[in-house]
């Protein structure tokens, strides 16, 4: 029997617990109708099931390990404990782990232990929750389709031809077979959002300093964020509820109060307003796409949100700046790995990193900083003044994820400006450091999902979630699984 | 630039800034990809920002800072601080030599 | 040899003595000697995802600084990563200041005149780097401690112009740095660096060379003087020919007394630098800096404390010294002279003469303290003939006893001038202070 054939299988004798939301799974195991052990053993068996074929993970913990710790969960669970208590989830290998290795997607840290926990895991670690694995992306979070990444390519589970997305591929497909309740991805022009369109789930870039980036391994540090991906938008904010707040080791971790994200939630969105920018939707933009995210316009509409066109001019600037910005702070943040301390040499870098490190080296040299990188700082004054203008009328812009549906393997690989421009509608959002969740909005006739986005205001986190769960309230795109795919 | 593309002797330039180990051939295809790159980003000199400020950071925080006092539970012991390194020796990293032989 | 003037820049680099690390929480510890590479952490070791937090102290005293040199503190300031490659940098990158410095402008008075400062700012210093062979290989050895620990720069412009007037400049800076208490500043084990950068021009000439040299591995004010002469005579040399000394770094080498190349494997300095994106800015009120500036006073106090208890001297003598800073270096330098040690010379004399002599400024310490040893000897008064004045004054003023012996203890200040008087000015002024009290006490 092939992997994916014996996944199918698996899947018709089972109770696919991980099909339920974190709340209601947090609700059975406090009422002991069921164990964490059985919701470790379930993910072991759905990866051990397909991932031979859909290389979601670069390392996954030793499954007698992780029962251990499933064990032990439910011998310590409390009336008290956190809905996380128990519950297996997994992390992009861009942070940093203490008990499995962390690679970044890159042969220069093939072998890296980290000694030390990013907060982020600490934070989920204190609440319970049971790291079991390390997902694919592409190295050093470069790309738009986790074919960047020195492992195994993962493969979108919709369609095992096509890209899962990026830089995130691995912790969205990983989610998409409901391997876990939820993963830790990282943001840092789409690497998130991107991926959960790809691959027909939920996810959450939050705002600019919202999760502690200590231990995150940076990309670009003013870009870079931390956020969860899950099924629903219900689940992202448990998750965001559990790893938000400030951290004394990360000096841009914002002190703003953490909301309580999950309550709150109503169906009726009468009183609010979303502002949909005309640019986005003209030439460019899939058709199935864009009727697919008119149509959720209606829903909105009709969930009682008034919608209003508006105009956001600068998007065509958006990947020039940061195809500025990100290149040159990512020339900076990976100047550390020289094979001294740890990992390999710089020769293992893969080409797109190279040419991202000879980029942004380029922008900061000598005689261009003022042409490039400057005049990007600049560019970015004014994206944030236009996003104000904008959120400062609407609590949210509605607004597509990606130009097309999951691409095939090889699209985005050797064409950089094709790389670049998959993120145009997402780089912005990081330019202005504003949070953004990007949801299911339908399938393509190939039966493809495609994704939308809400982006709200600095620290409006619970504004989004509250918009997204009444959407999905209404429909049921984020409950669909790749199961029915033939291959 | 006016999106022209870079000179092989630029790459070379900018290769040996950024650390990166890069073949003839290499360098060949980099003066493409760094120069569509480069090309393509030089569109933001459309954008007017005559008189605007720089945005370096999106927080709007301020005087981030930690008061004097020493965490030894963040603090490695030398096991651990030369675990993850190839080549030690004594306690130190070791790197082939930096100053070149003097007569 | 007489046409040409030396143009000097220097730059110093402080490190301060605070208990952690510039970004990080370890240990700062200045100590030679230790094991290697046992006071690290994620964030100066330069691993994945670690992040810098800036400490607060070590701001703060830079600024204190500042103040204290008569720098413009800035209201806004920032890091900035400064990029280039070498073993002991982690990051591959310094996190430094690069356009907006804690502090702007300042200077430092000398007897040759006024050196003014550029501007002071704050970094984390590298690691350290031993060179050895092994296994038959040259390799060089790197040792983390010192990664990460608060450094402080201060650069000055180019108003240095003889190596006495470097020496002048650097042990009142010194005395400036231990004085605001941020800083062993010894030299030794390389807590104050020092680099001059070298030109040469013609006397009467106005604009700058069009070259400089700087000079590394000076771990003395002496050395500091010697390098600078070593180089004077070198450009001369070469100028004399008509050519121009190559724009370079060099390194002073203590056994051969000279300057020699340094080549160094550095790659070309394009650093790149643009704004830390892991700091947000720092902004300082003007009460803020009024706080940082009334601690100042206080540490003079302490310094004061300080020399008046080492040396014995009083109130005055302090006051005196603490509030002229190069008055205070020449009397700590005079006073720990061998010379002045053999010849029993007391703090409170040496503080007297430094006080109130007009010193040429061109007389080196030396020559000061063989002046002070010369008066010193000239009469030596006994303790019978000394005791003998003292009697003879207190009988003709009788008044002035009984009033002292009521408690006007100013009145022992007009005792004591009139036995002075009585000796003509000779004799142990220590003495006989101590003479009267013990007679007064009688
Ligand atoms: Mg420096
Ligand atoms: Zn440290």
């Amino acid at each position: 029997m092939d992997s994916l054939s014996s996944m199918l299988y698996w899947r018709q004798v089972n109770k696919n617990l991980l099909d339920l939301s974190i709340l209601e799974l947090a609700k059975r195991l406090q009422d002991k109708s069921i164990t964490s052990v059985e919701l470790v053993d379930e993910s072991y068996e759905r990866m051990e099931a397909s991932e031979s074929v859909i290389h979601a993970a670069i390392t996954i913990r030793d499954k007698k390990e992780a029962l251990a710790l499933a064990k032990k969960a439910d011998e310590t669970r409390t009336a008290h404990s956190s809905p996380l208590h128990g519950m297996p989830y997994v992390v992009k290998d861009g942070y940093v782990t203490k008990d499995l290795r962390t690679t970044a997607a890159s042969k220069v840290l093939d072998t890296f232990m980290s000694p030390y926990n990013a907060t982020v895991i600490e934070k989920l670690e204190a609440k319970g929750a049971i790291l079991i694995g390390k997902m694919n992306m592409d190295a050093w979070g470069h790309g738009a389709s986790t074919e960047n990444t020195d492992y195994p390519v993962t493969k979108n589970p919709w369609d095992i031809t096509r890209s899962a997305g990026g830089s995130g591929g691995g912790p969205a497909a990983a989610i998409a077979l409901r391997y876990v309740p939820f993963a830790i991805g990282e943001d840092t022009g789409g690497s998130i959002r991107l991926p959960a369109a790809w691959c027909g789930i939920t996810s959450l870039k939050v705002t600019y300093g919202r999760v502690s980036r200590y231990g995150a391994i940076a990309y670009a540090s003013s870009l870079d964020t931390v956020g969860p991906t899950a099924k629903t938008a219900e689940d992202c904010a448990v998750v965001l509820e559990a790893i938000a707040g400030v951290d004394p080791k990360d000096a841009t971790s914002s002190p703003h109060a953490v909301d309580d994200y999950a309550n709150g939630m109503t169906k009726s969105l009468t009183g609010k307003r979303i502002a949909f920018p005309t640019e986005y939707y003209k030439e460019g933009l899939d058709t199935e796409i864009k009727a697919a995210i008119f149509k959720a316009r209606e829903q909105f509409v009709s969930l009682g949100a008034v919608v209003e066109d508006v105009s956001m001019p600068l998007l065509e600037f958006g990947v020039p700046v940061y195809y500025i910005l990100a290149p040159s702070e990512t020339s900076s943040n990976l100047g550390r790995y020289d094979g001294v301390r740890y990992g390999n040499g710089r020769e293992l870098f893969t080409k797109e990193t190279s040419r991202r490190v000879m980029t942004g080296t380029y922008a900061l040299s000598s005689g261009y900083y003022d042409a490039y990188y400057k005049k990007a700082q600049k560019a970015r004054t004014v994206f944030i003044k236009n996003y104000a203008s904008i959120l400062s009328k609407y609590d949210a812009i509605l607004a597509p994820v990606t130009t097309v549906p999951a691409t095939k393997f090889g699209a985005l690989l050797e064409d950089p400006v094709a790389n670049m421009m998959m993120d145009v509608y997402n780089v912005t959002v990081n330019i202005v450091g504003v949070p953004s969740l990007a949801l299911p909005c339908g399938f393509t006739k190939d039966g493809l999902p495609m994704g939308m986005q809400l982006i709200g205001n600095m620290h409006g986190e619970k504004t989004l979630i509250s918009l997204g769960s009444a959407y999905q309230s209404a429909t049921d795109w984020h409950t669909k699984t790749p199961q029915g795919v033939t291959i | 630039m006016k999106g022209s593309l870079l000179s092989i002797d630029d790459i070379k330039k900018i290769a040996k800034l950024a650390n990166i180990p890069i073949s003839e051939k290499q360098s060949e295809e980099l003066i493409k990809q760094v120069g569509v790159t480069v090309a393509y980003v030089s569109k933001l000199q459309e954008l007017p920002t005559d008189g605007v400020i720089e945005t370096s950071q999106v927080t709007g925080l301020e005087n981030v800072m930690r008061e004097d006092v020493v965490d030894e539970s963040r603090m490695f012991s030398q096991v651990e601080a030369l675990k993850n390194a190839t080549h030690t020796h004594n306690g130190f990293f070791v790197v082939d030599a930096v100053l070149e032989a003097s007569e | 040899m007489n046409e040409y003037e030396l143009v000097i820049g220097m730059e110093i680099h402080v490190e301060l003595k605070t208990k952690s690390g510039m970004f990080c929480a370890c240990k700062n510890d200045q100590s030679l000697d230790k094991k290697p590479n046992i006071y690290t952490c994620p964030v100066c070791l330069g691993l994945p995802g670690a992040l810098p937090v800036p400490n607060k102290t070590a701001i703060d005293w830079t600024i204190m600084l500042g103040l204290a040199l008569g720098s413009e503190i800035a209201e806004v300031s920032k890091f900035d990563r400064k990029h280039y490659f070498y073993p002991d940098l982690p990051k591959g990158y310094q996190i430094s200041q690069y356009d907006m410095p804690l502090c702007v402008g300042g200077f430092v008075d000398t007897s040759f005149g006024k050196v003014r400062l550029h501007r002071i700012h704050l970094e984390e210093d590298t690691g350290t780097l031993k060179h050895t062979l092994l296994d038959g290989k040259r390799v060089s050895l790197v040792d983390f401690n010192r990664s990460g620990t608060p450094l402080v720069e201060i650069v000055t412009e180019p108003d240095i112009h003889s190596s006495e007037q470097a020496k002048e400049f650097l042990k009142t800076l010194h005395q400036i740095v231990r004085f605001v208490g941020i800083s062993d500043a010894d030299m030794e084990k390389g807590s104050m660096r020092l680099e001059p950068n070298i030109s040469v021009r013609r006397k009467g000439a106005t604009e700058m060379p069009k070259y400089k040299v700087e000079v590394k591995n000076i771990n003395s004010f002496k050395f500091a003087a010697a390098a600078i002469e070593y180089e004077f005579n070198r450009h001369v040399a070469i100028l004399e020919k008509g050519e121009i000394p190559v724009q370079e770094t060099r390194g002073w080498n203590e056994d051969k007394n000279a300057t020699v190349s340094q080549r160094v494997k550095e790659g070309a300095a394009d650093y790149r630098y643009f704004p830390e994106p892991d700091i947000p800015p720092l902004r300082f009120t003007k009460e803020y800096i009024e706080t940082l500036r009334a601690a100042l006073p206080k540490l003079a106090d302490e310094v004061k404390s300080d020399v008046m208890s080492a040396h014995g001297l009083n109130e005055y003598q302090g006051k005196m010294l603490v509030e002229n800073t190069i008055k205070l270096t020449k009397f700590q330098t005079i006073v720990s002279l061998p010379s002045i040690q053999r010849a029993n010379v007391s703090g409170p004399t040496i503080a007297n003469w430094i006080i109130n002599k007009d010193i040429d400024p061109s007389s080196s310490e030396n020559q000061i303290a063989d002046q002070i040893i010369a008066s010193q000897t000239i009469v030596v008064v006994s303790d019978d003939d000394l005791m003998k004045a003292i009697v003879e004054v207190m009988e003709a003023n009788p008044k002035a006893v009984a009033d002292f012996k009521a408690g006007k203890e100013p009145v022992k200040m007009f005792l004591f001038g009139n036995v002075i008087r009585e000796l003509k000015g000779k004799g142990d002024k220590e003495r006989v202070v101590a003479l009267l009290e013990e007679k007064l006490a009688a």
